[in-house]
């Protein structure tokens, strides 16, 4: 259901602008919109409810689709509603996905760190590992990783594959753009840590790079 | 036919903008939602939501309306908007597509065709050329259309432009002064094509520096075409579109005049049926303008024109889709006033414009007379990292410019968006700038700009 348009609003704003008052609330079962006075003008926010009571959302069945009332997303939808965004709850995640997200997280908690010296992807040592050779490339963003230019096409690094620090291992796709992500670091490619075009937080491990002295 | 029920086949604010209309006229609405937007702003406002895995699967998207009963489809902008495929799928399954006829949407998706019909209705066209290269076929393919890219840019002359030949919006687009990286641009350019719109085919063109980009809206009914005056887009980063305006201003009533005129007279020549809008890059200077591309679909700044003509394009979109003659003559459009449009992206201004996907923890948006903001964000909404980064669109209005330019400074005092970082602090900072207010500046504006910006431009919010 619709919270009131532009018009609706502006009509209130009208009769307002003549009264006392510098706040006015006003909630309906399916939405809040309030309004405030600020010394610069009326500012507004909105709130549209979730339909209350909603069982399933239609959703396509393998049959074709089916037509549903509105509600929260049953728990085995898959494609991009897996995906959740870094410090975003999720819910209805299977097993599999909340450990991903909790090692999302904690990867994306270094991302960030990453992020804040430097420019594209983190790429650190392999504390975990003990192993000082083995350098990790993170994703520099949340979003899609390719490892091809395009469907079909060669990748851009395989496992064994000697890199230098300027050359492009993968893609990261964040809302449309394509964020090349580079090596980092001179090596070889020792192992990709996730598939072509798996949803990555940012600052997941996309691959290991085994470094030379 | 009277439309009574609606698919809409997008998300985002241009979906709460559908379901406001179609409610307005008494049409019910189903909202097609993938996962990450089951419990989105607009799922939570339509009528019905039905699931569907991509915005840009055709067959998905034609079933799920095929299921809801819907009469017809609306597609939004992006995704399948402009996809000749979609509008043929409708056709065969007897839904109506709320959107030109396919035969147009090729002629208008393709740059080749689009720019063959501009000629042949008499339009003046920049130097191009299509590479079939960015379609990404077989392996293999690659080193013929690099050599064929290289041909092409080589007749037109460096430096040139690269974009995507199926979809409009900005996607796909590059710069290429250097012959050594026409190959890499070629490849990420359809890459990010074939993302925004499943096309990969890119086509290159001279590319001007210091242009204006100038648009006409038409709306036609497939015999009459009449336009609804024109916007300024030119305050662009990377192709995307910041701020729009309209009527564009210091344009001078000549160009103005032939401009409107030529977007009607290649309107006229496709028969065109339905909402679209006639791009053109323009040397004010010297009193040129050229034939960019057509956008066979609502556009993003749609509402600066709402603005100043009074009217509801979506509105107008399902009148003509309903067989309708058109209801307004060219007599009747009044242009009134002058309309701005600031884009409000998930974007980090102080970080290079980094997306920045996440949750939204509070949304506060100025209200008040000359002001409306069409959004799909609430507290507590998603920011998915799979789509475009558009939040809000805070548009403006009043009786001139400085009235309207007045009012969007202190409107965008008053927004306050937490949660993600967004580009609100650019706008406020451009709205402050004398040379945007003097109106005019060109599409390398806004680089310059940011160029000589002393400290990054900072969100207040954090």
């Amino acid at each position: 259901m619709d919270p009131l348009t532009n018009e609706d609003v502006a009509d209130i704003l009208a009769l307002l602008d003549s009264l006392p008052y510098d706040e006015f609330d006003l909630e309906t079962p399916r939405f809040r919109l309030s309004l405030r006075r600020t010394p610069g003008g009326w500012t507004q926010s909105t709130e549209v409810h979730a339909a209350p009571g909603g069982a399933a959302v239609g959703r396509a069945a393998p049959g074709g689709p089916a037509l549903g009332v509105k509600g929260p997303l049953p728990p085995s939808i898959g494609g991009d509603g897996t995906f959740t965004p870094v410090g975003g709850d999720r819910s209805g995640a299977g097993e599999a996905d909340e450990a991903d997200a909790a090692r999302g997280e904690a990867d994306a908690a270094r991302g960030e760190a990453d992020a804040a010296g430097g420019e594209a992807g983190g790429v650190e040592g392999d504390g975990g590992s003990g192993d000082a050779g083995l350098v990790v490339v993170r994703a520099p963003l949340p979003g899609t990783f390719y490892r091809a230019p395009r469907p079909g096409a060669a990748p851009f690094a395989e496992v064994g594959s000697r890199v230098g620090a300027d050359t492009v291992i993968g893609i990261v796709e964040t809302m449309k753009l394509m964020n090349s992500v580079p090596a980092g670091v001179a090596g070889v490619v020792a192992e990709f840590c996730v598939t072509n075009a798996e949803l990555v937080a940012q600052g997941a491990a996309l691959l290991r790079i085994r470094t030379e002295e | 036919m009277i439309l009574r029920r609606v698919l809409i086949a997008n998300r985002g604010e241009i979906a709460v903008r559908v379901i406001r209309t179609c409610r307005r006229l008494g049409i019910e609405t189903v909202l097609a939602v993938s996962g990450a937007d089951a419990d989105a702003v607009p799922a939570r406002m339509a009528d019905t939501t039905i699931a569907i895995g991509s915005y840009l699967d055709v067959d998905a998207v034609v079933a799920a309306a095929v299921a809801a009963r819907a009469d017809a489809i609306h597609p939004g902008y992006g995704f399948l908007s402009e996809n000749p495929r979609l509008a043929r799928a409708c056709e065969t399954a007897g839904v109506v597509f709320i959107g030109p006829s396919a035969e147009v949407l090729e002629a208008a998706g393709d740059k080749l065709a689009a720019r063959a019909h501009a000629v042949a209705a008499g339009l003046p066209v920049l130097p191009g050329g299509l590479v079939s290269a960015g379609a990404g076929g077989a392996d293999g393919a690659d080193g013929a259309g690099v050599e064929e890219a290289q041909a092409v840019a080589g007749r037109i002359g460096y430096p040139v432009l690269v974009k995507a030949a199926g979809g409009g919006g900005g996607r796909g687009l590059r710069v290429v002064r250097d012959p050594a990286d026409l190959a890499g641009a070629v490849e990420v350019g359809s890459a990010e094509a074939r993302a925004a719109f499943g096309d990969g085919r890119v086509y290159l063109e001279r590319y001007v520096a210091a242009g204006r980009h100038v648009e006409v809206q038409l709306l036609g009914d497939g015999e009459n075409v009449i336009h609804l005056g024109d916007r300024d887009c030119s305050v662009q980063r990377r192709y995307q579109k910041l701020i729009e305006e309209a009527p564009a201003p210091r344009l001078g009533e000549t160009l103005r005049v032939g401009m409107r005129a030529a977007a009607v007279a290649f309107g006229q020549h496709l028969k065109y049926q339905g909402l679209g809008t006639v791009e053109f890059l323009v040397d004010a200077g010297r009193s040129e303008f050229w034939f960019l591309e057509v956008n066979a679909r609502i556009q993003v700044e749609h509402p600066v024109t709402e603005a100043v003509t009074g009217l509801d394009l979506v509105a107008e979109q399902i009148a003509v889709a309903e067989g309708r003659r058109l209801r307004l003559s060219q007599a009747s459009v009044r242009l009134d006033g002058h309309a701005i449009e600031c884009r409000i992206n998930a974007e980090d201004p102080a970080a290079g414009f980094r997306p920045s996907p996440g949750r939204v923890t509070s949304a506060v948006f100025p209200a008040g007379p000359g002001v409306r903001v069409d959004t799909h964000i609430q507290a507590g909404s998603a920011v998915p990292p799979q789509y475009d980064s558009l939040l809000a669109k805070l548009v403006v209005s009043g009786a001139s410019r400085a009235e309207a330019l007045d009012r969007l400074r202190g409107a965008l005092a008053r927004c306050e968006i937490g949660g993600v970082a967004t580009t609100v602090p650019v706008h406020a900072a451009l709205a402050a700038d004398g040379e945007f207010a003097a109106g005019g500046v060109s599409t390398e504006f806004l680089a310059r700009w940011l160029g000589r910006q002393t400290r990054p431009v900072r969100d207040k919010n954090g």
